[in-house]
C-alpha cells in the first residue's frame, strides 16, 4: 500500500479529521463558492483582506480527505501572506500536485503544502487537491463561483 | 417475481468466459463490482466483434456484394434477437440506438415534440438517472408542459399511497426507470403502466439496469417505450436499443435525417423508409449491434430467471454482511424481491471517493460520486454514495473481500491505524 500511504500522509489524515480555520466568517472582505463536478465536493471559501495582506482566510467544505486536508493546509498557508504571495503559491502547489515533488527550492517554499505531493499518482485526485485554491483564486479575482472543471 | 424453475448457476465456470475477470489490479485479482456502470464481455461477445471485422467488414443495406449482405443479415439477426429478448413483437420496433440516453431523447424529440402539450404534465420518480430527467426537463420547458414527481417512500420505494392524484388526465407522458441505478429499487412497471394508459398517458420505461438482470417482457409491462444500453448487459459500448409500439414509431417524425432512413429523395424533399430504419440515419453501428446479438445469446443461454436468481442471492447475501457494519448507512429496500443488485451506502466519516481509492488499490472497483443522480443524492442528504453492483459473475468470496474493504478503510481513515 506504498502509493496509499504517500497519498494519504498522516498529516493529510490529521487535517482531514481536524481541518483548521473550519468556519464561516462573518465579514469576509471576499468570498467564493468552489465545486468538483467530478465528485460533487463543495467549498465555501471567506476571506479577510487588509490592503493586499491576507489576514484571515477560513472555509466551510463537503468532500474528500484530500480536499479537506488540501483547503486546511492551504488556509494555513496563505494566511499573513499577500495577495500575489499567495497566487505564487499556487502556481507552485498546482506544479507539485501534477508534476510531483522536485525536491528544489519550490517546495522547500511550500512548507507542509508538500505532503499533497502523492496525489500525482492518483490522476482522478488532483482536483480534489486543488478546489480550495481555485476558490481562493475565485475569492481575489471576484469571481463568486468556480469549478474545477 | 422469480420462476419456480430458476437453477444455480455455475459461477465458477462461466467466470472463465470473460478474460478480464483474469486481471491483477494493484497488485490483487481484480473485484469487479461497477457493473451498474458497465458489465464486463464474455469471449462470445469479444469474437463476434473481430469476426465482423476480418471475415466481413462491410457497410449494410443497398449493398449487391457478399460481405455487404453478409453484414445486412448479420446486423437484422441480432436486432431480432434483441427483440426476442424483451418480447417485442416484431423486429421493426426496436430502434439501435448508441445507448439508453439516446433513446430517451429519440422519445423525446421525436414523440414529445410532437405530442406534448402547453399545460400537459409528465410524471417521472426523484429516482432518475439525469438521463430520464434531464430530457423531460428540455422538452417541458419547450412545449410549456410541467414535470411531476411520484414521492418516494423512506425504504427507496416508491409512495404509490396518492398515485391517482398523481398520474391524472393532464398526464400526457409517463417516464420512469424499471431498476433505479442508485438505490436497486425495482418499480412495479406493469402497475404503473396500467395507471397511466388508464388516463390515457403514453409509458417510457428506462430498462438500463432492468433488462440485463431479470427478464423483461414489454408485452407483459404493456409500455410504449423501452430504451437500454447493450455495454449494461455483457455487449459493447456505443450501441442500445428503443423498444416502440409500431403505430407510435410510425406517428413520429425521425430524430436524425440523412442517409440510410429514406425512401425517396429529391432536391425539394425526402420521404422516409420503413421502419425501424427511419430512425437509423446514416451508417449504423454494424459492429457494435452485432455484439450487442452476441450479449443476448449469453445471458438467453444463461437463463434471465437464473440471472436474477444469482443477483437475488448475492444482494442478499451482501446486505446481511453490510449489517456487520454499523457505521455505514445503505440506502434502498431491504427486501431483495423488491432490489436489483446495486448496493448505495454511505459513511459520515470516510467520503466515498476516499473510500474508492482505498478499495482500489484492494483491487476492488466500485463507483463513487452521485451517480448522475444529483436530486436524489440531496434528497437522501449525502454529496455522494459508494455503490457495489453485481452481476452474474460475482461471487460471494467478492462480497466479503468488499466488506473486509470497508472495514479496512473506516479503521484506516477513522483513526489513522491501516
Amino acid at each position: 500500500m506504498d502509493e496509499l500511504e504517500e497519498l494519504y500522509q498522516e498529516i493529510v489524515l490529521e487535517h482531514n479529521r481536524k481541518p483548521r480555520n473550519f468556519r464561516k466568517m462573518d465579514d469576509p472582505t471576499c468570498t467564493s463558492h468552489g465545486f468538483n463536478p467530478f465528485c460533487g465536493d463543495t467549498i465555501t471559501l471567506y476571506m479577510t483582506l487588509d490592503e493586499d495582506v491576507v489576514t484571515d482566510v477560513s472555509f466551510e467544505a463537503a468532500g474528500c480527505a484530500i480536499s479537506k486536508a488540501s483547503a486546511s493546509l492551504m488556509t494555513q498557508a496563505v494566511k499573513g501572506r499577500t495577495v500575489d504571495e499567495a497566487q505564487a503559491t499556487f502556481g507552485k502547489f498546482h506544479n507539485l500536485v501534477t508534476n510531483g515533488a522536485n525536491g528544489g527550492e519550490d517546495d522547500e517554499s511550500l512548507g507542509d503544502l508538500v505532503v499533497l505531493a502523492g496525489v500525482r499518482s492518483f490522476p482522478t485526485r488532483i482536483k480534489c487537491a486543488t478546489l480550495s485554491w481555485h476558490a481562493l483564486r475565485g475569492a481575489l479575482e471576484g469571481e463568486e463561483t468556480v469549478s474545477t472543471e | 417475481m422469480i420462476s419456480k424453475t430458476a437453477k444455480a448457476l455455475d459461477v465458477q465456470a462461466l467466470r472463465a468466459d470473460f478474460p478480464i475477470l483474469e486481471r491483477v489490479v494493484n497488485g490483487k485479482p481484480l473485484v469487479y463490482l461497477d457493473n451498474a456502470a458497465t458489465t464486463q464481455k464474455p469471449r462470445s461477445v469479444i469474437q463476434s466483434l473481430v469476426d465482423y471485422y476480418e471475415n466481413y467488414n462491410a457497410n449494410v443495406h443497398r449493398g449487391v456484394h457478399t460481405l455487404s449482405m453478409e453484414a445486412t443479415d448479420m446486423t437484422e439477426a441480432a436486432r431480432k434477437r434483441v427483440a426476442d429478448f424483451i418480447n417485442a413483437p416484431e423486429p421493426e420496433t426496436v430502434i439501435w440506438t448508441r445507448n439508453a440516453t439516446e433513446g430517451m431523447n429519440i422519445v423525446a424529440h421525436s414523440w414529445g415534440r410532437g405530442n406534448i402539450e402547453p399545460g400537459d404534465e409528465i410524471v417521472t420518480t426523484p429516482m432518475e438517472h439525469h438521463s430520464n430527467l434531464v430530457p423531460w426537463q428540455e422538452i417541458a420547458s419547450e412545449r410549456g408542459a410541467s414535470l411531476r414527481f411520484i414521492p418516494l417512500s423512506d425504504d427507496g420505494t416508491l409512495d404509490l399511497s396518492d398515485l391517482d392524484a398523481i398520474i391524472t388526465e393532464r398526464t400526457k407522458l409517463l417516464a420512469f426507470t424499471h431498476a433505479s441505478n442508485s438505490l436497486g429499487t425495482i418499480n412495479p412497471a406493469k402497475l404503473l403502466t396500467e395507471k397511466a394508459h388508464a388516463v390515457g398517458a403514453t409509458v417510457l420505461v428506462d430498462g438500463a439496469q432492468s433488462v440485463p438482470h431479470m427478464p423483461v417482457d414489454v408485452e407483459d409491462i404493456g409500455c410504449d417505450f423501452l430504451s437500454f444500453s447493450g455495454h449494461k448487459m455483457m455487449g459493447p459500448t456505443g450501441i442500445g436499443a428503443l423498444y416502440a409500439k409500431r403505430e407510435l414509431l410510425e406517428g413520429m417524425e425521425p430524430f436524425l435525417t440523412g442517409g440510410e432512413m429514406v425512401l425517396q429523395v429529391s432536391y425539394e424533399k425526402a420521404s422516409w423508409a420503413d421502419l425501424p430504419w427511419k430512425f437509423e440515419a446514416g451508417t449504423p453501428n454494424i459492429a457494435d449491434s452485432i455484439g450487442m446479438g452476441a450479449a443476448v445469446d449469453y445471458l438467453s443461454a444463461l437463463g434471465m430467471e437464473n440471472v436474477r436468481e444469482h443477483e437475488k442471492r448475492i444482494t442478499e447475501y451482501a446486505l446481511e454482511r453490510f449489517k456487520e457494519i454499523e457505521e455505514v448507512d445503505v440506502f434502498g429496500p431491504e427486501d431483495p424481491e423488491l432490489r436489483g443488485g446495486v448496493v448505495s451506502f454511505h459513511n459520515e466519516d470516510v467520503h466515498p471517493h476516499d473510500l474508492g481509492t482505498f478499495l482500489d488499490q484492494q483491487g476492488i472497483a466500485v463507483r463513487t460520486g452521485h451517480h448522475c443522480t444529483m436530486p436524489l443524492m440531496s434528497k437522501l442528504g449525502v454529496v455522494a454514495t459508494a455503490r457495489a453492483s453485481f452481476y452474474v459473475y460475482n461471487t460471494e468470496q467478492e462480497i466479503d473481500a468488499l466488506v473486509d474493504g470497508i472495514k479496512g478503510a473506516l479503521r484506516y481513515f477513522g483513526n489513522g491505524l491501516a
